[in-house]
Parts: C-alpha cells; structure tokens; sequence
C-alpha cells in the first residue's frame, strides 16, 4: 500500500483543471503546491479538505502508473463536496492521504477480470483499468459491466468509446432509463453478468456502486460460479480521520478506511447484510 | 427438410429439453423478423405467442399518461419476449418494440397451450423454464423501482 508521508499532515494541492462530467459530478485536477511526490495503489482514497467548510474521502480516479497530476472525480451531494466544487483553478485545498486497502491487481494477474461499476463507482474502479491495460498481456480475459441511471449520467463517455474500441477488453453499458437516442441496453447493470465471458473459476471480480447493486451483482456472480473469495468490493462509510482511530466508519469488527474500503467478499460477506452497524 | 428444430434445441430456454417436446413445439414455431421502430406486442394484447430472440434488440415499454412511454427492460439474442402466454388470462402486460432489426422465432402459444392440455409433463416443463424468466422480470424491476444510481 502506498504511504506518502505522516497520514494526518495535511498537504497543500493546487486545483490544475477542472470539469464537470454530469449535472452533478465533476473531476479536479491537482497538483502539490510545494514540491513533492505522490503514489498511490487502485482504489485508495484521499481526505481533502476545503479551507474553513470541512474534509471529505474521495477516492483516486486517475492512472497510478501517472500520479501526478492526482485526479478525483467526486458527485456534489453534501456540504464539503458542493463547496469542492465551487472551487476554480489555482485555488489551493487540503489533502491528506493516500488511505486505504487496494484493488487485487496483483492478485489477478494470469486471471480473468471482471469489473462491474454502478453510477459513480466507476471512478474508483478506474485506476485499476488503467494498471490493467498498462499489463493487459499478464491478465486473461477483460470485461467491464457498467451500470448508470441515464445516458447523461455517464462518466468519462469519450475513454469508454476508447475502451469499447479495444480487442482485448470487452465493456459492456446499461442504463436505467433509456433517453431518445439511446439504442444501447436498458436495465440494471447485474442482468449483463449472465452474457458476460469469462471463466468464473479463473476470475477476480471487483465492483463498486451502492451497496444494494453490489449485493444484486455478487448474487449473479456467484450464479456464474464465481468464489466469494474472488469477489472484491469497495465499501462506503462516513469517514472522518482516515486512520481508524475515530470509529465512524465501523464496519462490523473492522474500519472501512483502514481495514478497506476494498475487501474481499469473504471477509465482509456477513456484515454488509446487516443493518446499523 | 431443415426444421427449426436445432435451433429450439439450442437456444437458451429450451436447452436440454427433452427432444420429444422439442419435435412437438417445432409444429407451433415459425421464423419472424421486425424492422427497428416495430411494435412486436402491444399492452394488452391477446398473449398468444411468445418470442426467442436470434439476433438484434428489443425494448419492453410502459407506458406514463405523463412520462410517455418509459423503457425498462431490453433483450437481445438468446432472451425470450413474452411469458403472459403461459398465465391466464393471458392478456399483454406493456409494449414490445424491435430496437433494430430483430429476427426471431414466433411460437404459437395458443397452439402450444393446447398440446400442454394433452401432456402435463409438456406444461411443467414449461413453467420450470418460464418461472425464472418472470423472476427475472420482477428483480429487473425492483432494481429499476429502487433507482440505485441515485444515491
């Protein structure tokens, strides 16, 4: 796992770019302010921190193969995150991190991969695509599910042309409401499972949406025949220090930021269930 | 002379089935195709057949006074339209629409509701492979109705 520097020094980030994906997500581009480096693993997290509003984890969206600049592409849904999204380029945030278990990318090598993203979980599932087709020849076969309300809620739709393009990754898009125009699938993103090719007994599946469309699509993988041990999922939590000291993101017996936020279904399997916890 | 036979044997539905019952849904079968934009079945029509997609898409409508018509489902090759024909009353539920040129095979479901009178083990086998496709349907729908991406 990748550590910069004392997890709870906060870091001065300069915003490079930014752009606004839908209605209602956007991507920052940022930079350190001083000097310095930055690495990261797929699907660590970061806790940036907007000057007198408040801190938030974001997850990394951008190449870890190419850290810098460091990308996040975030949904403007609280207080921390509209205040995020005000902010211009050149204005200079608080970062902390990176945080945070990773994706199996290693793990999967020799394996096929599944990636299965629902709304703004792709995001979070990105940087691992990119490590992936940056050693596409070490994988087997390559498919990516994703799953989004509309057509207009679609993240990144130029890569995911690029993507569609390639012969050795198969993607796959769904929407839950079809707009005029739209002639592709409609319906939710685990009704792709069935048609998908892969070898569930060779496989390494990762997903990341609401927790209601990971339980629907660990059910269809395990339908394929997939391992719950094979299965990896990214967990949400309200997070607040990022180091498991504070307790709000309990999960169960563990700490979503410390012990995740990617677990291996097996481990999490009877947690993610229940209620309040 | 070819039949369709094979290619009831092999589509998904009917994979397995035993190849007496296939001999016998091949009198009700024949080969269809629907130009994009065409309406397969419409809400409310008599359910008297039902469809096994082989190449191209469809959408399964419903229709809003407000909203319009709202997609919530489509299937492609492989996929089966239609399981009204199996519940009575055996009425349509929402419209069935080629999204592209669709090919497919048409089964008399009239027909083959007759020939489930005369064999009980016809018709339970038919439930057992129809079932999970209204299961299918209903769970699609549920995930819609709980607009998960919105969170």
């Amino acid at each position: 796992m990748a550590t910069n520097q004392d997890s709870m020094t906060m870091r001065p980030f300069r915003i490079r770019r930014t752009a606004q994906d839908t209605y209602d997500t956007f991507t920052m581009e940022l930079e350190p302010a001083g000097s310095g480096e930055f690495t990261f693993a797929p699907g660590q997290f970061n806790m940036l921190y907007v000057f007198g509003v408040g801190e938030v984890p974001i997850s990394i969206s951008g190449d870890p193969t190419d850290p810098l600049p460091l990308i996040h592409t975030t949904r403007a849904v609280g207080t921390v995150t509209k205040a995020l999204q005000k902010l211009k380029k050149g204005d200079v945030l608080g970062m902390r991190g990176p945080f945070g278990s990773a994706w199996p990318v290693e793990q999967a090598k020799g394996k096929d991969v599944v990636i299965v993203a629902g709304g703004i979980g792709l995001p979070p599932l990105r940087p691992a695509i990119y490590q992936i087709l940056a050693n596409r020849e070490e994988y087997g076969k390559f498919v990516l599910l994703y799953g989004a309300r509309t057509p207009d809620d679609l993240l990144f739709p130029k890569e995911l042309e690029q993507w569609r393009g390639r012969f050795d990754m198969d993607v796959t898009i769904t929407v839950d409401r079809a707009t005029d125009g739209w002639l592709g699938n409609v319906g939710v993103v685990t009704r792709l499972i069935p048609k998908a090719v892969f070898d569930p007994k060779n496989a390494v599946a990762m997903l990341v949406g609401p927790e209601i469309m990971m339980r629907f699509t660990i059910a269809d993988l395990q339908k394929a025949g997939m391992a719950d041990k094979d299965i990896y999922v990214s967990m949400e939590r309200n997070m607040k220090c990022g180091v498991g000291l504070c307790g709000h993101c309990q999960c169960g017996p563990s700490f979503v930021c410390k012990d995740g936020p990617v677990y291996s279904y097996e481990t999490i399997r009877d947690w993610m269930r229940k209620r309040e916890i | 002379m070819e039949t369709l036979e094979p290619i009831l044997a092999e589509h998904p539905v009917f994979k397995g089935l035993d190849p007496q019952y296939i001999k016998l849904m091949v009198g009700c079968a024949s080969n269809v195709r629907f130009n994009q934009g065409e309406f397969i079945t419409r809400d409310g029509d008599q359910a008297d057949e039902f469809y096994l997609i082989r190449a191209g898409s469809v959408a399964l409508d419903v229709y809003s006074p407000t909203k319009g018509e709202i997609t919530y489902l489509t299937l492609r090759e492989g996929e089966v339209v239609g399981w009204s024909w199996l519940v009575s009353p055996y009425r349509v539920h929402g419209d069935v629409r080629a999204i592209q040129i669709t090919r497919a095979i048409r089964i008399d479901a009239k027909c083959l509701r007759e020939k489930c009178t005369k064999d009980p083990q016809l018709e339970l086998e038919l439930y057992k492979r129809f079932v999970p496709i209204i299961v299918d349907r209903v769970e699609a729908m549920t995930m819609q109705l709980l607009d998960v991406y919105s969170d």
